[in-house]
């Protein structure tokens, strides 16, 4: 299946749900933000949220700034 | 002076610092400690999926027991877009302060004062403590206090110019007119422009590139420190006002040649 994550287009062979797509990526960063189709997701509830065609994800993190 | 709250928080350091341009975090983990510096700011992007899937470890090296973390809204350049961020930041970190930095100019980087109000009004009933980095505009100052921000922060110069207090007569209006903490942020170079501030009447003031930048920031961190410090002090003793005409500090009698 097709997914935009943080902006690009991105195949993957099988993804059910947000905890899986995360830890297929290697992100394990200790505070960040998903957005699925502009609706952020707890991460409480990353592996009840299911992941489909097309869909659009943003992982978001904390870096330096002013 | 009397002690620095914003938002119910009492601060003992009226210097707060920018953790952008570090050249490493362990530098900027110095800096903060060795300045007393109470809180920080930070930014929000992208986890950067193929060269570090596992993530920038800045927050991990913020001790927020000790520090409050400040997520700012840098890249917005609209109130959607700004409130955007901010709810992404409370999400991924149940952060509740956010320092509202609205620029769709990538070039002079200055605020837009239409959509800082807009997205002002919607963070604060939505319970943020909102701190808007604003061009030093007394009206704007105003208004934004009257919808309930916890501060403001007006520009000494643009970001990043270490210039100093360009906006000095405006800032001057904003602090005497101010029912919240004003903490002058952006624009400020040297140890000397922060202690200025402060003797100019700003509760506090925001440093990132000046220290970060510096050849030395932990040194650096340290002279803007003491900086303020001795500005606090010195408002604290009661600093007399200027005069115009001369105001003689030795006797004007008993000279030597007198008959």
């Amino acid at each position: 299946m097709t997914l935009t994550v943080n902006g690009q287009s991105r195949s993957f062979a099988a993804i059910d749900n947000l905890a899986q797509l995360l830890e297929t990526l290697g992100v394990t960063v200790g505070k960040m933000a998903v957005e699925l189709n502009g609706r952020i997701i707890p991460s409480s509830a990353f592996a009840a949220t299911p992941i489909t065609a097309d869909d659009q994800i943003e992982i978001i993190q904390f870096v330096g700034g002013g | 002076m009397k002690p620095l709250v914003i938002a119910g928080h009492t601060f003992h350091s009226r210097l707060f610092i920018g953790t952008g341009k570090f050249g490493s975090h362990e530098t900027m983990r110095q800096a903060i400690e060795a300045s007393g510096c109470e809180l920080v700011t930070i930014a929000l992007r992208r986890v950067d999926l193929d060269k570090n899937p596992e993530g920038d470890a800045l927050i991990s090296k913020l001790d927020s027991e000790k520090i409050v973390v400040v997520p700012n809204t840098s890249g917005a350049r609209t109130a959607e877009e700004a409130i955007r961020i901010a709810r992404l930041a409370r999400a991924a970190g149940g952060f509740t302060w956010v320092k509202l930095e609205l620029t769709p100019n990538l070039h002079h980087l200055l605020p837009d004062p239409i959509e800082t109000l807009k997205a002002a009004e919607v963070l604060v009933k939505e319970g943020f403590h909102v701190l808007p980095y604003i061009n030093a505009d007394p009206v704007l100052a105003k208004r934004l206090e009257e919808v309930g921000t916890a501060a403001v922060m007006p520009l000494a110069a643009p970001i990043g110019t270490n210039l100093g207090l360009r906006s000095i007569d405006m800032l001057s209006i904003i602090v005497a007119n101010a029912r919240i903490p004003v903490v002058v942020d952006a624009g400020l170079g040297m140890p000397s422009h922060a202690a200025a501030a402060i003797e100019l009447g700003a509760d506090c003031v925001l440093i990132n590139t000046a220290i970060a930048a510096a050849a030395d920031p932990v040194g650096m961190a340290k002279a803007f420190a003491k900086a303020v410090q001795a500005a606090e002090e010195g408002m604290a003793a009661g600093p007399r006002a200027p005069r115009s005409t001369a105001d003689a500090s030795s006797p004007l009698t008993g000279f030597l040649w007198e008959k």
